[in-house]
């Protein structure tokens, strides 16, 4: 106990507090541009924490990518983009509540739910890291591909008026996903002999085609401000946030919960924890047909559930050394290249570098705080005080240096437009982007998981046992079920209910 | 006059934050055609601190990921030939690419301007600690009693981890099963939460997973120095050497001069005593292919990795 306190004491040295604190700074910076992933973020400055102690160098990589997680959810809020693909569904939300003068309070409701989030994640790291990491092994190709469906059958929940069109996005989603050099088997799938293609839709440039490009196109085509004045222009609303996560502080907990589970799972990611997590709370919520049009709830589900996946993800990738999300796997080649080994023996033989880092990494989680909060109104003000004439061109400038600074490819770029002018057309017929993005994003995990399952049982010699006789797998599949057929079930009884009382 | 002031400070902000990118160009790139985080990405970051004290000037690893690879191979040629820019290169990728998918790979293997390969991992069978196969006899016994039952996790399709399964079926006489997985993480995943019997893996997973998991047989030459007890394939009767090989390759525009100087500078931080313990601590085994043996290593390998084609159907 008392080398944890010594540990605890050291992440607290004035170089760690001023590193912890630049790395949120450059994190949410960066984090906030659209393109520029807390990935990049991390890999940039892996070569600057070589100069560092190993466990100052970390708390730098863990403090930049708990800001750039963060970060992405301004630009999802000002102007309906994703910072990151982790915010995606904070665009649900965030930008409606923006639109309707509210802007400076979903700022401050972000960067409160992402405190509570990465709290949540950073404790479960601490408390319960190697229990969590053998749950993770328990799923296996199976379990992903249900959670995969799980997550599809969302696009009923987050469908705003029309589901038939939802669906259609989601089909046009799927197919997309499946362009590319298939990871089983190597079939090369609608490609059109691009090369480029070959290893499928870029997500990101997708991402910021579909959704900011028509936001853009929408500005300069209507009159009218970007967002509309809030009433309160002055302050933070800084009471007026707390109290809304204060009165939701249950559907916080479970969105961070919710974050930390789909963070301990290699390969999910915090795109599909903040989807997940946003279709739960619209699930559960009793102000469901406000989701979508500017619900505070809805903001806390995403921006809770994503920042918990920072701490989360680092669970396997300390103590299995499998890589979490895409930044961990960053952070873990700066751990092989400074002679830290990963795995059970991190946390008897090397403890303290370990604790250190997540003293650290709850460190940089609590500056992000004020930090956010400070940072974020300045953000927001300048959206609404910089004329549209200006702030466009700037919007399109950003749109293209972060296409093109994902893979350093131009391709990615005209890829970008590409993917605008499609998703501004669906959208004039009616055809929303989320829809498409959750295929895009699902689609991949769901087939692998499918093909693996089907061989691994095929070999076993009973495929269907494969498939349903595994208990998370069960537990997954009632899941799906529920949410397919409760509303239809509550719908019948009711309308009997009705009739028996007339 | 607020107005402005708040501007000015957004394009402080946003030119702070390009200028820190841009300047990040100073010295001489290494694209590495993948993402950040797998082995070539580590390996070449190990190599920065020696090239920067042997030669003062900073190595830059850029990412240009994509299509296994191909999405940088395919764009090589259109770089400087100066010398200022250099490319990871991976085999059995820039063979295998081409032949497994034809045009539509985007380069051919002789349009890439190999300098040298500075190590590679061989690859590796692995079963987790608990499994009973101590040997990888045990595990061929138990894959001839029961055909097709012997599953291994590995990372991609026609990638090195695949090929060795197609040889080690051939040569062992044995039918198993492959199931490939996105990357060498979701292998491993697969392989500790026992969904599968064994891994198809390299050397390198040994090193990072320590006791949790236990290495059969290894493709390299000799035992590795950080496995001593683990035999290779050939001391157990398979002659198989293999797994990824990780070099360099400069545009084809560039000199004699500088293919030779930038093969000299790679296998001189080679022969860094440091260098080469920090890669044999990680299971990484440090080859001195360079500029003038490149060519020959190229012909064997093409030649072997045509031959496991055949056996799967992709070249006649």
């Amino acid at each position: 106990m008392t080398n944890i306190f010594a540990d605890f004491l050291s992440s607290l040295s004035l170089l760690n507090l001023g590193l912890a604190f630049s790395g949120v700074l450059a994190g949410i910076i960066i984090g906030a541009l659209p393109g520029l992933s807390a990935t990049m973020a991390v890999a940039i400055l892996v070569p600057f924490t070589f100069a560092l102690e190993p466990s100052s160098g970390l708390i730098v990589l863990g403090a930049i990518y708990t800001g750039a997680i963060f970060g992405g959810s301004w630009s999802a809020i000002l102007i309906n983009t994703p910072g990151t693909p982790s915010a995606v569904a904070t665009t649900f939300d965030g930008y409606p509540m923006a639109k309707n003068g509210n802007g400076d309070l979903a700022m401050s409701i972000s960067c409160m739910s992402s405190f509570v989030g990465g709290t949540v994640g950073v404790i479960c790291l601490a408390l319960f890291a190697p229990p969590l990491a053998s749950v993770s092994l328990k799923f296996g190709p199976t379990e992903y591909f249900w959670l995969a469906i799980l997550g599809l059958t969302l696009i009923s929940t987050l469908a705003e008026g029309d589901n038939i069109k939802s669906l259609i996005g989601a089909c046009i989603g799927l197919l997309m996903s499946m362009i590319g050099v298939a990871v089983v088997g190597g079939d090369i799938r609608m490609t059109w002999n691009i090369s480029f293609l070959n290893s499928g839709i870029e997500i990101v440039s997708a991402m910021i085609g579909l959704f900011c490009v028509p936001v853009i196109l929408d500005l300069t085509s209507m009159k009218g401000k970007h967002l509309s004045d809030s009433e309160t222009p002055k302050n933070l609303r800084l009471k007026e946030s707390f109290l809304i996560i204060f009165k939701k502080k249950f559907e916080a907990i479970r969105g961070a919960l919710i974050g930390t589970f789909i963070g301990i799972l290699p390969g999910a990611g915090g795109s599909i924890a903040s989807i997940v997590s946003y279709g739960e709370a619209k699930r559960a919520s009793k102000n469901k047909q406000n989701f979508g049009k500017g619900e505070p709830e809805g903001l806390i589900a995403s921006e809770t559930a994503n920042n918990a996946t920072v701490g989360g993800g680092f669970i396997p990738t300390l103590c299995l050394g499998i890589p979490g999300t895409p930044p961990d796997a960053v952070i873990l080649g700066a751990l092989l290249v400074q002679g830290i080994r990963t795995g059970d023996t991190l946390f008897t033989q090397q403890s303290s570098i370990v604790y250190t880092f997540i003293f650290g990494l709850f460190l940089a989680t609590i500056i992000m705080l004020p930090l956010g909060l400070l940072m974020g109104r300045y953000a927001y003000k300048s959206i609404i005080k910089i004329p549209k004439e200006i702030l466009i061109p700037i919007i399109i400038f950003l749109t293209i240096i972060g296409s093109y600074s994902i893979q350093n490819n131009i391709l990615n770029v005209y890829f970008m437009f590409f993917f605008g002018i499609v998703g501004w057309i669906l959208n004039r017929a009616g055809f929303k982007a989320s829809p498409i993005v959750l295929g895009l994003v699902l689609g991949q995990i769901a087939e692998q998981g499918f093909v693996q399952a089907y061989i691994i049982g095929n070999a076993q010699e009973n495929i269907l046992a494969n498939y349903f006789a595994r208990p998370i797998s069960i537990i997954l599949v009632i899941f799906i079920l529920m949410g397919l057929f409760l509303p239809a079930l509550k719908k019948i009884y009711n309308r009997r209910k009705n009739a028996k009382i007339s | 006059m607020k107005l402005k002031s708040y501007f000015n400070k957004f394009l402080a902000i946003l030119s702070l934050t390009l200028v820190s990118f841009s300047s990040a160009n100073a010295g001489v790139t290494n694209i590495i055609p993948f993402g950040p985080g797998g082995e070539s990405d580590v390996t070449a970051r190990m190599q920065q601190p020696y090239y920067k004290s042997i030669y003062n000037d900073d190595i830059v690893v850029q990412y240009k990921p994509g299509g296994g690879g191909s999405v940088g191979w395919s764009s090589l040629n259109a770089e400087k030939g100066d010398g200022s820019v250099i490319m990871g290169v991976n085999l059995p990728h820039i063979i295998m690419q081409p032949i497994a998918k034809g045009e539509k790979a985007g380069y051919k293997t002789e349009d890439v301007n190999v300098f040298s390969f500075f190590h590679y991992t061989p690859d590796a069978i692995l079963v987790e600690a608990s499994s009973p196969y101590k040997s990888l006899d045990d595990l061929l016994n138990f894959a001839k009693s029961n055909p097709g039952k012997l599953t291994f996790s590995g990372s991609g399709t026609y990638s090195a981890n695949h090929l060795l399964i197609i040889s080690l079926n051939k040569k062992a006489k044995v039918k198993t099963t492959y199931v490939p997985f996105k990357g060498t993480g979701a292998a491993v995943q697969a392989l500790l939460g026992k969904q599968v019997l064994a891994e198809a893996g390299y050397s390198t997973v040994a090193a990072k997973q320590g006791k949790k998991v236990r290495m059969l047989a290894v493709a390299s030459e000799e035992r590795l120095p950080a496995f001593p007890n683990v035999p290779t394939f050939k001391e157990l009767g398979y002659n198989i050497v293999s797994g990824a090989y990780r070099g360099y390759a400069l545009p084809k525009s560039a000199s004699k001069a500088t293919v030779k100087e930038w093969s000299d500078r790679i296998m001189k931080i080679n022969s860094d005593p440091a260098f080469i313990k920090q890669m044999e601590d990680n299971a990484f085994v440090v080859v001195n292919i360079g500029h003038k043996d490149v060519k020959k290593f190229m012909r064997q390998q093409q030649k072997a990795n045509k031959a496991i084609a055949k056996e799967l159907g992709l070249i006649k």
